[in-house]
């Protein structure tokens, strides 16, 4: 079986789990010879995913930490709190301190250069201990404390709610757009016999291999010259970025393409002979039949709109008011970045909806990379 | 024509007309405009009368010493580049697709999963976790005894491994599509390469590299036109300066810079005129080549 014919047989059910490892069935012995080597490469692969999302996990660490933790040396990774205890009204500091062998949590009472006396916390009444060396030498003891409040002091810095707001209706307005103009012309594609049909369809796939920045530059100037940039009202300051996106593009009409052309001709013609027009066949015969790449083609906008960063910079850098998340965490970066804590909470918060929708969706995600990836 | 082909070829048309304007507003007449300003003297921070200059912006280009700089930048990097983005999707695939692994679904959501987490949000994630003091990369490295790990994101002998690393969390759409191209390797080809006395290697040299050999020019392809448009994550990282010592002045970063920062907007325009051209040549380039190496399993007449 070829890549294409796999990806036409497994078109059709884009929902299905369909990249899952080849399993063959093996006698009884040497599965069982296999299963050390099995826990091993298993083991391994854990390790190195776990690696692989390491970064996630420090960020997320880090976001709540307070800016107290961040500075003091010998903090744990993890968020936490150095110990104190109220002790007759003062606030001591709690230390490890070595003692016969054994580290103890105690609260420095007395510091001083060659010996210092501590309480013991859990026995305060119990007669202070003298213990010889340097304190400063002595790590604090700390405790797990996750600062949330973070999370609720970068919703107002970054104006969460408005640039959430933002990028939300560039993000659905974006893909009902690419839905409408997509369907029809993958349509057209999948459908029609019109001269130079392969010759546009080729043309229309390798726009992917055209740099952006040649058709940024003169578009850029056209909406500058035209007063589009720079305008306060956001259906005009947004329009850079929504309406190309009511005029289809390679990617998500290939996918679509694809989908349409598995779907029997005979069904169309029986909806002809019904007197069915071309309209009337693609709402009634073609989409009730394509849902699965119709979401799959408006979760891929979805997401590729939240993620855009470059294209709402350059039309929208005057305008904070207007811009969606990716360019308001640029911006709070600039401004916030002696501030890690509250710069990583930003980060997990611009980034929480897309990873939800993918988790929720994530076959989705697999067939449509894979039918636009293998299929040439 | 017949009357009847005439009146679907006009559907046809009908249908795909929103990409046929799309084609023309959006990308045909702007990358015209774009060869058509590397001819003047246009920009719009002045208000000096619009000119044909003819070939001066490309004797300037040819003259500044910051093009070469910024072109040798970006080949560099793609050295480092390219290589990753081939072989890590790869290796990660053949190790899901081994029989013994076990949760191997699991594995793959979670390798895609960066993937949609937004650039920006994954560029100031990794800059925290590629700090040389408190991030996790270097706590590791020095707990496995390198006393002075690399500063990666401010030294420039170790900037291109910082980006590649950053770029590492762009595997997972590479992974899925050289997973799904591993699962259509037929099973009877190895079969009957064991019979042969082929061990893995041999495997994986004369059935697994050929019958793979499309999806690895799919990815080297689009991996080469991404290369060379290269500069957002640096220039979030970097605030757009080409820092470490100019080795982040990434060839799309001068472009960009050209135009929006020092305004020689005709300037830009012939940058991006000639980045078209290079990336064109290249990619031809490839395409020329494949025959040389490419297997295509869909001449079924082989």
């Amino acid at each position: 079986m070829t890549a294409a014919d796999a990806t036409v047989a497994a078109e059709r059910d884009l929902g299905e789990e369909v990249v899952k490892p080849t399993k063959r069935s093996r006698p009884l012995i040497p599965r069982l010879r296999n299963t050390g080597r099995s826990f091993l490469l298993t083991l391994i692969v854990t390790c190195l995913v776990a690696a692989f999302l390491a970064p996630m996990i420090q960020s997320a660490s880090l976001s709540l930490k307070s800016r107290d933790q961040i500075t003091q040396p010998g903090a744990p990774l993890w968020p936490a709190d150095p110990v104190t205890f109220d002790y007759n009204g003062r606030t001591l500091n709690v230390y490890q301190v070595p003692i016969n062998g054994q580290t103890l949590s105690l609260a420095l009472l007395q510091p001083g250069r060659t010996s210092s006396t501590f309480v013991d916390p859990a026995d305060p009444t119990a007669p202070p201990i003298t213990w010889q060396g340097s304190w400063r030498a002595l790590t604090r003891s700390f405790t797990f404390a996750p600062h949330f409040e973070n999370f609720s002091e970068v919703w107002d810095l970054l104006e969460y709610p408005r640039l959430l707001f933002n990028t939300v209706v560039i993000a659905v307005v974006g893909m009902i757009g690419v839905l409408l103009s997509c369907t029809l012309v993958a349509y057209g594609f999948a459908r029609f016999r019109f001269p130079g049909r392969n010759l546009l369809f080729l043309l229309l796939l390798s726009t992917i291999f055209l740099p952006a920045v040649v058709t940024t530059i003169p578009t850029y100037v056209v909406w500058r010259q035209l007063g589009v940039i720079g305008s306060p009202n956001a259906a005009i300051a947004w329009l850079p970025l929504l309406l190309p996106t009511f005029f289809a593009n390679a990617y998500d009409v290939f996918l679509m393409r694809q989908y349409f052309m598995t779907i029997p001709r005979e069904m169309d013609e029986a909806a002809a002979l019904d007197g069915a027009g071309p309209f009337r066949t693609l709402i009634s015969v073609i989409i009730p039949q394509s849902w699965p790449v119709i979401i799959a083609v408006g979760i891929f906008h979805f997401v590729y709109s939240w993620n855009n960063f470059f294209e709402p910079l350059i039309y929208l850098t005057t305008q904070p008011e207007l811009q969606p998340l990716a360019v308001g965490l640029q911006r709070f970066n600039g401004i916030h970045s002696r501030e890690p804590s509250l710069l990583q909470a930003g980060t997990l918060m611009t980034l929480v909806i897309p990873v939800i929708v993918y988790i929720v969706f994530q076959r989705v995600f697999t067939r449509g990379v894979v039918i636009t990836g293998v299929e040439r | 024509m017949k009357p009847l082909e005439r009146r679907e070829a006009l559907w046809g048309f009908i249908f795909i007309s929103p990409w046929i304007i799309g084609f023309v507003l959006f990308t045909m007449l702007p990358t015209l405009a774009t060869l058509g300003l590397s001819f003047t003297n246009f920009s719009l921070a002045t208000s000096a009368p619009l000119a044909f200059v003819g070939l001066k912006n490309y004797q300037d280009m040819l003259a500044d010493p910051q093009v070469w700089a910024s072109l040798e930048v970006t080949f560099t990097f793609a050295a480092f580049w390219l290589p990753m983005t081939l072989i890590v999707p790869f290796m990660v695939a053949v190790i899901l697709n081994s029989p013994s692994l076990r949760g191997s679904s699991l594995f793959r959501i979670l390798i895609f999963l960066p993937y949609v987490i937004p650039f920006v949000a994954g560029v100031l994630i990794w800059q925290n976790t590629l700090s040389p003091e408190t991030g996790w990369l270097n706590e590791g490295l020095r707990a496995l005894g390198w006393a002075n790990p690399p500063d990666w994101l401010n030294d420039p002998t170790w900037i291109y491994p910082g980006l590649v690393l950053v770029g590492v969390w762009g595997i997972g759409g590479a992974v899925i599509i050289n997973l799904a191209g591993l699962q259509n390797v037929p099973t009877e080809l190895y079969d009957a390469a064991k019979i042969d006395g082929a061990g893995w290697w041999g495997q994986m040299r004369h059935v697994t590299l050929p019958l793979m050999s499309p999806v690895i020019f799919y990815s080297l392809t689009l991996g080469l036109v991404e290369v060379m448009q290269y500069f957002l994550v640096p220039f979030v990282l970097k605030n757009g300066t080409g820092e470490p010592g100019g080795s982040t002045y990434f060839f799309n970063l001068y472009i960009y810079k050209s135009f929006f920062t020092f305004q020689r907007m005709s300037y830009g325009a012939t940058l991006a005129w000639m980045l078209f051209v290079i990336t064109l040549v290249l990619t031809l380039a490839l395409f020329a080549s494949a025959r040389r190496w490419v297997y295509y399993a869909g001449d079924r007449n082989s």
